[in-house]
Order: C-alpha cells, then structure tokens, then sequence
C-alpha cells in the first residue's frame, strides 16, 4: 500500500466520491476544492459534538487536530474538475424564484443577510472557513440548514450560521436548497480569497 | 400438614429478618465511619498532578465527560439492562458537582461506592474496581478533581425501570455482589506485576468491559478478565485470559505495550470502546506503568479453548457466494483478495483471531460503523475502514461476514440476521 495521505483517508471516499469528488446527485457533499478551515472546523465539529451524523462521528472520534487539519488541507488542496451539476429539479418557477430571492439579496425585513455576502458573489466559498454552496446536493444543503432550525448543527461561538438558519421557514429551506442545488457551477471554481465586503456579522470560521 | 405450613412460614418469616439484618450488616461492612470533623485536606501540586494522571488511568473522563462538553461536567447516558444511568458532576461546583464534598466523602464513594449524603451508589461507577486503590492514589485524585473548572451543569436522573430505580434493590445487590477491600500486593511477585496488577484491577477497571456479568450486572472477580458484551453497545470485550480472544500470554512484552500506547501492534490493533481507552487513557500512561500492564496481563491465568466438533463448520454455498461477490467490490481493495491485509495499513483478515471469535459482534460493528484506529504518538496519521452500514443491508453484512469467517483457513460460526441486525 503506497504510504500516501491519500491512501491513508481512503476510507472517506466510499461516501465522499473518488478523492471526495461526489457529484449534487446523492446525500454526500463533495469534499475537494473545499476550503481547509472549513473541512477542518467541520471534522472537529464531529469530534467534539457539534455536529450529529453517524457515522462521521464515528470516524472522527480518535482523530487529532493535527491529523484532521492533514485531511482537510488535503481535500482542500484538490483541484478537480465539478460534475456537471444536473438542473432537473421537481421545484415550481415560483419556489427557485423565492430561492434565489433569499440568495442573491436575502431578506432585510427578517433580519437574513444573502448568501453570497458571506459565500462570496460567485457562491463558491470565501478562505479560509466559508464552504461553496453549489455543486451540492439539494437533500444535503436541506437537511443541513434544517439541522441549524433543530439545534442539531454548530459551530463555535459567534455561531453565525445558526443565527441566520433559525431565521429560516421550511418553505424558505426548501426554496432555496433547490436554487443552489440546480445552479451551475462557475468556469472558476476556487473559493474567493476574502469576501465582497466586510461580513454581514462575526463569525467563528471567518476570524478577524 | 398444617404443622409443616406453620413451620414454613415461621422460618421464612425468621429468613426474611436475618435477611434484612444481613442486608444493613452486608452494606455496612468494610465501611469507616466519617470522621466527626472532616479529615484536613491540603492540596500539593504535587498531588494534584498524581491525581491528573491517575483520572487518565482511570479514564474518568471517557464516562464523566459529553463530547464537546465541560470537562468532568458528567451527562453521558450509560446504557444497561436495567435502563440508562448518568455519570455525574464531578467538578468542584458547590450545588451540582462535589465542591461540597470532604476528602472523606470522596474516599468513601470510591471505597464504599456512597454519596455524600450516603445514598448508595450504582455500580456504573465502577467502584467494585475503586475500591482497591489506596487512600492516597484516592485523596490525589480528589485533589485533581478540585483543581478542574467549576461547572454549574446539573445531574440528570437515572432513568431506571422499577425495581433497580429503589434504594432497597441496590442494597441487595450490593449485599450479594460488592465487598470493599484494597488492593494486595502479592509478595511472591516482583514489583512490577503489582503495579500491573494494582493498575488493571484498580483505577483501570479494565474488568467492567472485560469481565462476564451475571444476571444481576455484576462482574464477577472469580471470572476474570474472561470477556464480556458491554452493557448497551453490542460489542464483546474479549477475554484477556484467551489466546483465542485477546489473551497476550503468547505476545512479546513489546507488542502489548505498543498496542496500549499507540493503539496498534503487529499482532494487533483497537477499535470501537477499546479505542476510547487508548484514545482517553493508556496512550497517556508512562511507559513503566504501560509496561507493567503488560507484564501482569501476559502472565493472567489462561483459560484453553472450548473444545468444538472435529471438522470444518457447515455454510450455506448460496450465501458464501454473494459474501464472496461483496467481499471483491467491497473489500479486496485494502484487505487483499485472499484477506492478506496490507502491512502498516489493513489488517490481515485471514487468521485474524477478532475475525474467528465465537461472536460475531465487534464484525458486526466494525464494518458497518467503520472508524480510524485512535491518533497517538507512536500511530499519528491511521489509516481508516470506510462505514459500510449505509451501503449494505443486514442480509449483506451476514453474508460477507460469513464469507470472511469461512475463507482462507479462517473456520469460525457463520452470521446470521439475529447477528448483523442487532443495533
């Protein structure tokens, strides 16, 4: 067995795709190309119980920080080409309409900044801690902002993101899942080096 | 005929005082009372330190410690027969942890297995292995315990089914299952196996997962470390008197001690609960103190194989080929396609005594959970099993275990749907 980081997190890609490359089609997110704080914020968040599902907490409950950061800036480091993201979707005109509302310029009255003010304008992540949010499945980015609506997803304090998923409505969280899920990916897929403009409210994975 | 009735029934009646008169005396015993001013305690950092390492060997925080939660703040839900006990606080918060406490309050709950306020203590708290440590190693301990940060979280309640929920069936099952005592130190053995010995029995109480429970939860120290299914997790702890478990009489002094440090040996590795423990203690320990565990758990008492039917067992070729189709889209690609495994990487499955034990449990678990083996100093970058349980159903988990336990030389029982459906 070659003596690789590669080889060694083999394991992650029976769910994560090839070099964690899964396309939007499934429940998995994909994994490469991902920024590394934010892979490496999520695996500690598995650890140590801020984040629920399953088997990732299995998978990372003897992992050290030092070893978890190996992985993330692996996967981080990948630079593969995005699946061609599928565009069928069951969703109304009106209900993607209602989703790229509350991405593109979010909602003022109820307090819910876009996502792209913080997942940068082109929605692929910001460095070091902002993750894309196209290229994924609809069924993850649902049942991820749900988890922020259940109290079942964290992140350190300031915890930004349950500040913002608590705002949302199921209606909303479907709405918008089936934007996202459907967009095409951009000709450049790189995470943005810092965001369009000062962030809409502190956050833990973006540190000042 | 009347007269034998009425002689019954005195009798039993006169058994039932003499019962309840054993059952104070019973949980009584080996008990000092508190002194009437609490022993005057100061804390060295001396001590506090012995008692740092001490929680390490112990593992207190694998139980008394949520994931992401406050240090020794307790909460964790252990499962039983007889319903889910909680760990408790232990840090030094005045209302909810033991800030209240006395150093003798503290030697009496690990001596005696009773609260400050002298409820009896559910044997969870493995105080049927506490109470051998010494007064000391028990006092440095408590020191440690003062030292951590306050945490005002509350104790959950137990959430026992009636009887075991009652003070009354405790004291019973104390009356028949626990004597305090402190550990002795065998003359005729060395130093070392003492503290071996004093470590695994004591703070270690490696017995609670290793050792065989009766009908009432309780270890049995007549048993030994004669393996055991951990209450509530559906893995086996195997006997570490076995050579066909996880006996190491035949291993080198070497090969134990590196399995406790860094979690893997070339005999060998951990998974599952007995990664918590690399993970929480062992990998933590001096290496004197690892190597004398090594020494006490290589000379235990062996206990030989049960005889089995002469020839190889029956399997079904129908489920034997599906394992085997399984086993090459799943498997082969790390464990080799004869189950050779890959040096420093994947286990060998073939000869690999985890994979001939009688139950298939810990299988079970591995393949559908998955997991890295624990990151320690001497393993600091593990390679990982993949989780199989979304990808495979019970019938498919059955039948490639079947597979592995009946190829390559391995001649262990097949698995069933009882086996791979268990949760």
């Amino acid at each position: 067995m070659p003596d690789t980081i590669e080889q060694r997190v083999a394991a992650c890609i029976a769910c994560h795709g090839r070099e964690g490359s899964s396309s939007n089609s499934g429940y998995f997110p994909r994994l490469s190309g991902k920024p590394a704080g934010y892979l490496f914020n999520q695996l500690q968040s598995f650890r140590d119980g801020r984040r629920f599902h399953s088997d990732m907490v299995y998978m990372t409950r003897h992992l050290s920080d030092a070893y978890m950061r190996e992985m993330a800036e692996y996967f981080a480091s990948l630079d593969l080409p995005y699946p061609r993201v599928s565009t069928a979707t069951d969703a109304s005109a009106q209900v993607l309409a209602h989703g790229q509302a509350l991405a593109l310029k979010g909602d003022a009255a109820r307090g819910i900044p876009a996502c792209v003010a913080c997942h940068g304008s082109a929605l692929m992540g910001v460095q070091p801690g902002v993750p894309p949010l196209l290229g994924l499945p609809r069924l993850y980015i649902a049942s991820q902002l749900g988890a922020w609506l259940t109290d079942d997803r964290h992140a350190l304090p300031p915890d930004c993101m349950t500040d913002v998923g608590r705002k949302l409505s199921s209606a909303d969280i479907n709405a918008v899942a089936s934007w996202l899920a459907t967009q095409p990916v951009p000709a450049n897929t790189h995470p943005a080096k810092s965001p369009p403009a000062p962030l809409p409210m502190k956050c833990s994975a973006m540190p000042e | 005929m009347l007269k034998r009735i009425v002689y019954t029934l005195t009798g039993l009646a006169l058994l039932l005082a003499l019962a309840f008169l054993a059952l104070v005396a019973l949980n009584l015993r080996g008990e000092d009372k508190l002194p009437p001013t609490p022993t005057p305690f100061e804390s060295t950092q001396a001590l506090v330190e012995r008692g740092r390492y001490l929680a390490l060997a112990g593992n207190c925080a694998g139980c008394h410690t949520v994931r992401g939660g406050a240090p020794y703040a307790g909460g964790l839900g252990i499962g039983t027969p007889f319903g889910t006990i909680y760990s408790s606080n232990l840090t030094p918060d005045a209302t909810n942890g033991i800030g209240s406490w006395s150093v003798d309050h503290f030697w009496r709950a690990m001596h005696n297995g009773r609260s400050k306020r002298g409820r009896l203590l559910y044997p969870a708290f493995p105080y049927p292995s506490f109470t051998k440590l010494t007064r000391e190693d028990s006092d440095a301990l408590y020191a440690y315990l003062r030292s951590v940060p306050a945490a005002s979280q509350a104790n959950t309640r137990h959430a026992l089914r009636f009887p075991y929920n009652t003070q009354l069936a405790l004291a019973v099952w104390r009356a028949l299952s626990f004597t305090p005592g402190v550990f002795e130190k065998d003359p005729a053995k060395p130093a070392e196996w003492n503290r071996g010995a004093y470590l695994v029995e004591g703070a270690g109480h490696c017995i609670a997962c290793h050792g065989a429970r009766n009908s009432l939860g309780a270890t049995q120290d007549q048993r030994g470390l004669s393996g055991g299914l951990i209450p509530g997790e559906n893995w086996y702890a195997p006997a570490l008197n076995a050579a066909d478990e996880a006996g190491v009489a035949n291993w080198t002094l070497d090969e134990v001690v590196a399995l406790l440090h860094s979690g893997t040996s070339a005999r060998g590795s951990v998974m599952g609960p007995m990664a918590d423990v690399v993970w929480g203690s062992t990998q933590h320990l001096s290496q004197e103190d690892v190597k004398a565990i090594a020494v006490y758990l290589r000379q235990l008492p062996q206990t030989p194989a049960p005889a089995r039917p002469p020839g190889p067992l029956a399997r079904d070729p129908a489920v034997m080929a599906r394992g085997s189709a399984i086993y090459d889209q799943r498997c082969a690609y790390c464990h080799g396609d004869k189950g050779e495994g890959a040096p420093g990487a994947y286990p060998p499955l073939a000869g690999n005594r985890a994979v001939n034990m009688e139950t298939p449990a810990n299988l079970v678990q591995i393949l559908r959970h998955g997991g890295f083996l624990p990151t320690t100093a001497g393993n600091p970058r593990p390679y990982g099993m993949p989780p199989f349980g979304s990808v495979l159903d019970d019938q498919e988990i059955a039948a490639v275990l079947t597979y592995v336990r009946g190829s390559w030389g391995n001649d262990a029982p097949p698995v069933g749907m009882a086996d791979a459906m268990r949760r």
